[in-house]
């Protein structure tokens, strides 16, 4: 039979149409406006899941994100989403969902054996188990590991767009229920742009859930006519099915909404968005969630909050079932039992913890004839699959034990209110310290820390009219901080006080004849029960903390939006102190979980991180390329031929630029534009060698350290005109050496009059390296490159295939070299052009690899190769480009005892014995081989290749003391075996730069 | 995302700013006169203020200009932006 | 069926004796007083019980046991760091770790689940290889291993060329473990106080009291308490209690952010960390997706949470893990690390002759636990540096013997 539980009337379901799901695979039919979990009671299905710790069956306890127990994995495949909370999924036609942890379904779970052995697997059960023999952990591990965990991640990558919005506004309002309408209207009728935000679909909060009556006509009609009235102002914004799950600082608040109910398509757009807010002022109108009363067994299916039972007859016009009793210390659970009985649902009982309740709500209830059983309480829920009877008992005067004999009370829903808990969560995120109300026991806001207030049943104002009152006061409070006074005639909303008598603060029955049977669950998610957090107390685990962690109190999913409370009353009453002594709880983002989709927006696969290529990139694509990234940088690597190896490529290239011609796109390289009468200056304050007397047209190579004395970055500057430099840096520290001068001009050197600035992406460069390349070069230009006429470390301005060029004779290949730079946009031509005229004399690409051989038989550095933050220049050997007179940075440092150390690491070359062997680059060196480890290391590999123009390996390396050790030999321990190696000079090919100078 | 304001641009969100370690820290003019231990100290410690607490930012994404910032270590309320240069106008602390 | 486990079942009850000792009455005066009851600490009053027979000794903690960083960080034990110095020291640690629960008496889920380091770039390769040759040759279990062997580590990672960084390679560290961190500390504050130890909590020291270079007492929320020798392990707050005692630290507080995802199903074994990408990432026990990533860039002793830390981690997990864009994230904390100059530890030796110093502990101090315990332990017992703690010395600063650890620990944790 179809919807059981479904009322015949009421509700905001569409009961025109009728939408199909499933549920563990089984069929069942629900309306629009429907949760999945209002669906599921309507169809009268009581068991939506299994317990983490003990498998025990789990029903549905509420109907917001406070649930704990019915948590479902949604759809299947690339989009399967797991524990979601079936009272937050809308219903849609098709929705298929299954209950999470439970094998091999809900009715029958293996798992649940482990309830059986619950009395032995208390609170720190895992620290005081599996433990002996140790080595047995790893293995037990993986049994626990399969048992826990609820939902399954999907396993393909998610084919839905997340995306993000950034937004101002004066004032946002959190919470569309009647504290936050209100705001939103004082604020909006001030003339402040507002953002009120609500994730249920449709505005109202608590509103949704009651029969309440607001300027004398329903609430949700003053509810829609204050929604059109906002949706008719300019600068009002409102999202619902969004939800604000965290508040940060400088009152910038985090949304999520989303966008898409029912299967998520993206051609409809995202699924979810994140906003990103930054607000004046906030309003917190985020209501309350109401918490349970505890006794034993009260995780059986059918316990539920007397708040949710209201709501599925009020707003799904379900019951979640046909005999309901209700246990409450408070009059608001007597509202669920008049809107229960005016829906014809039989009442089994009331029972109210207070001996005398004399509230509005009680005496109507009273005087329909509802039996109230008074100063009493629920001792034991009773039932298997579902719950069947509540058992009562007398409390005597002091409430610390129960007395007479057992009622026992037929029902199959047990309502239960223990009061409500403001949500404090936001508050709580912004900074604020909560303080405790002693009258109705629960935690409110205290003193705001950012520009925030909070109105409403979140600020422990519950009753109607107040929630209205103070939505309006904060409204108006909070556009006239931002700066909106005007005023308004409009009608205020207006609510009809109920006299409703105080609470009885109350957490736990006591146990019959003072021992607890069955288990009294605080946090039915994690399975921590009452006896848990007796048992860390008594164990020690005094501080609340200690006491949360120790049983995992609130560690679910729900984040103990119900519970957490009842475990500081329960620490509270063991330590014979109150309850803020005890402790609250700081709640931090998200509220509610968020997806990582959600998060990571569309910074994700080709978004993930720009790509930066050279002007010379599709030919370097055409040529069949292949590429490395340096930095963001895609630069070719090597260019295979047809059938080549990556060393078979390398060589090539290696032995042309030797011997003919090579060309390298250098266009990567960091260009530093240097202009101003200090320019000098400047350089001689940042580079380790001299600067001023460097000649106009002249290049210099220079090493930047940082203040401590370590190698930063090293390049060639050229001084362009008497105030005017290029500064060439590494490709992957371009960034950092601009921003490096721009922090001490800025902040140090202000006196300086020098500006920098970046043109690393105005010029395309292209490098001509090796014996015929003077020729290729004299081919396309008409200026003198005799060596006399354009020295090594030079630089030209001239035409260069018809475009305009500055030439830098410069050499990191050990060759004659010649950096030719063109206005990026000739880049692609130029490279061209020059590919074509040099294709007599064999002009060959070479890529990055064949750079850092070539340079390496050169033995020449590489910053970040050679060098890792801890290598001075004078470990490297450079002690000739590190001025003795002036000062520089890092100068200071290097006179330090510890950096002119005869044992530090130095730079030399190494010769394996066996010219083929190739050391591996971080290999380590020992001098005296050992069978075993340790043994002591004296240095690593920092550069190893092997050189087809030598025709044996090469390899630099730092070792401690290395250059007094020259000639000596050294061992290389490596998995496959130990290598032989001699220290060398590093320079390995022409030593006297005969060819770089020709 | 702290919001920063910068003397050039205005209030901005910290995704356009880096930070730049302790303010008013002045590089020694003559470095060889320090001691090793003197130089150890300009290199290596900071106040470490727990509360209010100067420091440099750079509007790395932005305009590019380094200013100086008020902020408490504790609160991350930010007191005052104010340009290279110029005095601190928040007192106390250290 | 572990016997533990039949012998509470069948007794059917727990022991009445708590786990953790009653607190005690504070005495006036101890040898020895231990400022700060995380689990560095707790470990050193351990030891110099256990190993030194210096039974008087009081630890002094503020708030509760284990709620400093001990409780915030992401419990990853490892030893595969790039310098010989730190190499050594978190060898010895792990050897420590591995026999722990059992000398403690308590499960610490200790977990060899092995931990890989992605290496997206040809530099990144180099320094894996560097790294695993280091670590061999100190007796570290430690190896560089290609994308087969990745595929079959870690088959769940994204290693597909057509994404912007590629994983190329990686540092496998077969040893590389997880504990329950909350675990620790008891096990030690238990341990420490069947020995005799004072644990005093909720007791914040306000001054230490100095008389011709030497540590008389402390001043503590609680009144005056009177010492023979007094150490600090207070991560977070070092400069700040190091200067009660007129000490100087090079450290700065840099908060570190972590969080978890709601609870799935087993989908990872091992750790992964990529430095790259500035992220980490394992599976607890309990099903918990536990991530982190950098520190954040500017100093705060707060730990407040943001929300630019969970927009960049959970982009860069996405590039290793896609399929995890329906995961949720749960709970996110924070922790004020201590953050050196060379990204190592400073251990050992004060200016002051009876004061000792257990700092400096940035993002690694979790997995350090036992052994900065033992070693320190030892420095108070003898009056000496051991030969291990030497290079964390606070002189280096001056002495400029900075370590180079900084490649291997930014991310590493």
């Amino acid at each position: 039979m179809s919807q059981i539980y479904r009322l015949a009337e009421g509700g905001r379901i569409d009961r025109s149409r009728t939408l199909t799901f499933s549920f563990n695979k089984r069929k069942y039919q629900g309306h629009p406006g429907d949760t999945l979990a209002s669906a599921l009671l309507a169809n009268g299905v009581s068991v939506v899941g299994r317990s983490f710790k003990y498998h025990r069956p789990r029903g549905i306890v509420a109907a917001g994100v406070e649930e704990p127990n019915a948590l479902v994995q949604l759809g299947t495949g690339a989009r399967t989403q797991p524990n979601l909370p079936a009272t937050m999924i809308e219903l849609f036609d098709g929705l298929s969902a299954e209950s999470v942890n439970c094998w091999p379904n809900v009715d029958y779970d293996v798992g649940s054996i482990t309830q059986w052995f619950s009395p032995i697997m208390p609170a720190g059960f895992y620290y005081k188990t599996f433990m002996w023999p140790a080595r047995y952990w790893m293995a037990y591990e993986r049994v626990i590991r399969r048992a826990a965990g609820l939902g399954k991640a999907p396993t393909q990558p998610d084919p839905d767009i997340y995306d993000k919005m950034h937004t101002h506004c004066d004032v946002l309002v959190v919470g569309g229920g009647p504290a936050g309408l209100a705001a939103a209207l004082a604020a909006g009728r001030a003339g402040a742009r507002v953002i009120l935000v609500d994730q249920q679909p449709e505005l109202g909060g608590q509103l949704l859930a009651e029969r309440a009556v607001v300027n004398d006509e329903p609430a949700l009609d003053w509810t829609n006519s204050a929604a059109r009235e906002l949706a008719g102002m300019d600068d009002v914004r409102m999202l619902s099915r969004t939800t604000a799950f965290g508040y940060y600082e400088h009152n910038y608040v985090a949304l999520l909404e989303r966008r898409q109910t029912g299967p998520s398509n993206t051609a409809n757009g995202s699924r979810e968005r994140l906003w990103k807010v930054r607000a004046k002022q906030v309003v917190l109108a985020t209501g309350a969630i109401e918490r349970p009363l505890v006794f034993a067994d009260n995780d059986r299916p059918g316990v539920m909050l007397a708040g949710a039972v209201r709501q599925y007859v009020n707003r799904y016009g379900v019951t979640p079932g046909p005999r309901i009793a209700v246990f409450t210390n408070n009059d608001d659970a007597y509202r669920t039992v008049l809107d229960l009985a005016d829906s014809g649902v039989r009442i089994a009982a009331v029972v109210d913890v207070r001996t005398d309740p004399v509230g509005e709500l009680p005496e109507k209830t009273i005087a329909r004839g509802i039996e109230v059983i008074k100063g009493s309480a629920v001792v034991r829920a009773k039932g298997g699959w579902r719950l069947d009877t509540a058992e009562v008992m007398a409390l005597d005067g002091s409430a610390e034990t129960v007395t007479g004999s057992v009622r026992r009370i037929p029902c199959d829903v047990l309502a239960v209110s223990g009061g409500w808990n403001p949500a404090i969560h936001l508050f709580s995120q912004s900074g604020g310290k909560a303080r405790f109300l002693d009258d109705t026991a629960c935690f409110v806001p205290g003193a705001s820390v950012q520009a925030e207030r909070s109105a409403g049943a979140c600020n422990g104002a519950f009753a109607l009219a107040d929630c209205l009152a103070e939505g309006l006061a904060a409204g108006a409070s909070a556009a006239s901080a931002a700066g909106f006074t005007r005023k308004s005639r409009r009608k205020k909303p207006a609510a009809d006080t109920v006299g409703e008598a105080a609470l009885r603060p109350f957490w736990v029955v006591p146990a019959v004849g003072g021992k607890r049977r069955g288990k009294h669950f605080l946090d039915p998610h994690n399975d921590v029960s009452v006896a848990d957090v007796e048992l860390a107390q008594r164990e020690g685990y005094e501080s609340s903390e200690l006491t949360k962690r120790y049983t995992t109190l609130g560690m679910g999913t729900d984040q103990g939006k119900t519970g957490n409370i009842h475990g500081l009353a329960i620490m509270a009453g063991m330590r014979g102190v109150d309850i803020p002594t005890v402790g609250t709880t700081t709640f931090r983002p998200p509220y509610t979980p968020v997806t990582f989709g959600a998060f990571a927006g569309r910074d994700i696969g080709g978004l993930y991180d720009p790509v930066r290529v050279t002007p010379m990139h599709r030919w370097h694509v055409n040529a069949g390329a292949k590429f490395e990234d340096v930095g963001q940088w895609k630069r070719p690597w090597y260019f295979p031929q047809e059938g080549e190896t990556m060393r078979e490529a390398v060589d090539r290239e290696c032995l042309a630029t030797r011997n003919a011609i090579g060309i390298l796109d250098a266009s990567t390289l960091g260009k530093i534009d240097i202009q101003g009468p200090d320019a000098s200056e400047l350089l001689n304050r940042v580079y380790t060698n001299a600067w001023k007397q460097l000649a106009v047209g002249r290049c210099r190579y220079g090493l930047m350290c940082t203040e401590d004395g370590m190698l930063f970055d090293d390049g060639v500057t050229t001084r362009l005109g008497e105030n005017h430099y290029m500064m060439s840096t590494t490709s992957g520290n371009a960034a950092r050496v601009l921003a490096w001068i721009e922090e001490w001009l800025q902040t140090e050197w202000p006196e300086l009059k020098v500006y920098a600035n970046s043109v690393t992406e105005s010029w395309a460069t292209a490098a001509i390296s090796g014996p015929l390349a003077r020729t290729l070069l004299g081919e396309l230009t008409d200026i003198d490159l005799a060596n006399d006429a354009f020295p090594h470390m030079s630089f030209q301005e001239a035409h260069v295939a018809g475009f305009p060029a500055r030439i830098f004779r410069v050499s990191f290949t050990g060759e004659t070299s010649f950096e030719i730079n063109v206005p990026a946009s000739h880049g692609l031509a130029l490279w061209t052009a020059l590919m074509d005229a040099g294709e007599p004399y064999g002009i060959t690409p070479f890529g990055t690899e064949t750079m850092h051989v070539l340079r390496a038989e050169k033995g020449f550095i590489i910053a970040g190769q050679e060098t890792d933050g801890t290598v001075t220049p004078i470990d490297l050997g450079m002690d000739w480009a590190v001025s003795k007179k002036k000062d520089f940075i890092g100068k200071r440092s290097l006179n330090r005892a510890d950096c002119v150390r005869a044992d530090r690491k130095q730079l030399v070359g190494l010769l394996t014995e066996n010219p083929k062997d190739v050391l591996p680059e971080g290999a380590q060196i020992v001098s005296e081989l050992k069978d075993r480890p340790p043994m002591e290391m004296i240095g690593h590999v920092t550069s190893s290749y092997h050189s087809a123009n030598l025709g044996h390996s090469i390899a630099l390396a730092l070792i401690k003391g290395g250059r007094e050790r020259t000639g000596e030999t050294v061992h290389v321990p490596l998995v496959g075996g130990t290598l032989t190696a001699t220290i060398t000079d590093p320079v390995f090919f022409d030593p006297e730069g005969a060819r770089l100078r020709g | 995302m702290l919001l920063i304001h910068c003397p050039w641009c205005g209030p901005r969100d910290e995704i356009e700013f880096k930070y730049g370690g302790e303010a008013h820290i002045t590089r020694p003019t003559e470095p060889d006169a320090l001691s090793d231990t003197e130089w150890a100290d300009y290199l290596f410690m900071r106040t470490n203020a727990k509360g209010l607490h100067r420091e440099r930012w750079v509007h790395s994404a932005g305009c590019r200009r380094w200013f100086n910032v008020a902020r408490d270590t504790v609160t991350n309320e930010i007191f005052a932006s104010y340009k290279m240069g110029e005095k601190p106008p928040v007192e106390g602390g250290s | 069926m572990p016997l533990t486990l039949l012998k509470y079942g069948l007794r059917c009850s727990y022991p009445s004796r708590p786990f953790l000792p009653d607190e005690r009455e504070a005495k006036s005066t101890y040898d020895v007083v231990v400022i700060g009851g995380g689990g560095h600490g707790l470990a050193i009053a351990y030891y110099l019980a256990q190993d030194h027979g210096i039974r008087d000794v009081a630890v002094i903690e503020r708030g509760y046991l284990g709620g400093g960083n001990t409780a915030r960080n992401t419990a990853i034990i490892r030893a595969n760091y790039l310098t010989p110095e730190g190499v050594a020291f978190y060898r010895e640690s792990m050897e420590l770790w591995r026999d722990l629960s059992n000398v403690l008496d308590i499960n610490l889920m200790y977990s060899e689940r092995g931990h890989l380091t992605l290496a997206h770039t040809d530099a990144a390769i180099r320094t894996m290889r560097w790294r695993a040759e280091v670590n061999k040759h100190l007796g570290v279990e430690s190896e560089f291993v290609g994308l087969d062997d990745l595929a079959t580590l870690c088959p769940e990672l994204n290693l597909s060329r057509s994404v912007r960084f590629p994983i190329l390679a990686a540092l496998y560290h077969p040893t590389g473990a997880t504990a329950r961190h909350d675990a620790v500390a008891w096990g030690y504050a238990r341990a420490a106080a069947n020995r005799g130890v004072h644990i005093l909590q909720e007791t914040e020291v306000t001054g230490i009291v100095r008389e011709g270079g030497r540590v008389i007492a402390v001043e503590t929320n609680r009144g005056r308490i009177g010492c023979g020798r007094a150490v600090q392990a207070v991560a977070g707050t070092s400069v700040q209690v190091g200067a009660m005692a007129g000490l100087r630290l090079p450290i700065q507080p840099y908060p570190l952010q972590a969080c978890v995802s709601v609870p799935v199903k087993p989908v990872l074994d091992p750790i992964v960390v990529s430095g790259s990408l500035h992220v980490y990432i394992w599976q607890s026990q309990r099903g918990e997706l536990v991530m982190g990533g950098a520190t954040d860039p500017y100093p705060l002793h707060g730990t407040r949470a943001t929300l630019d830390f969970k927009e960049s981690l959970t982009m860069h997990i996405l590039e290793l893990f896609p399929f995890l864009a329906e995961a949720r994230l749960m709970r996110q904390w924070a922790g004020v690390t201590d953050m050196t100059a060379d990204f190592a530890p400073i251990m050992g030796l004060t200016p002051l002759a009876n004061y000792f110093v257990d700092a400096g502990w940035g993002t690694w101090g979790f997995k350090a636990t036992p052994v900065a315990g033992k070693r320190m332990a030892e420095c108070i017992a003898t009056g000496r540096q051991p030969d291990i703690l030497k290079p964390f010395h606070l002189e280096r600063f001056r002495d400029f013997r900075l370590l180079g650890e900084k490649g291997a620990a930014s991310v590493g944790h």
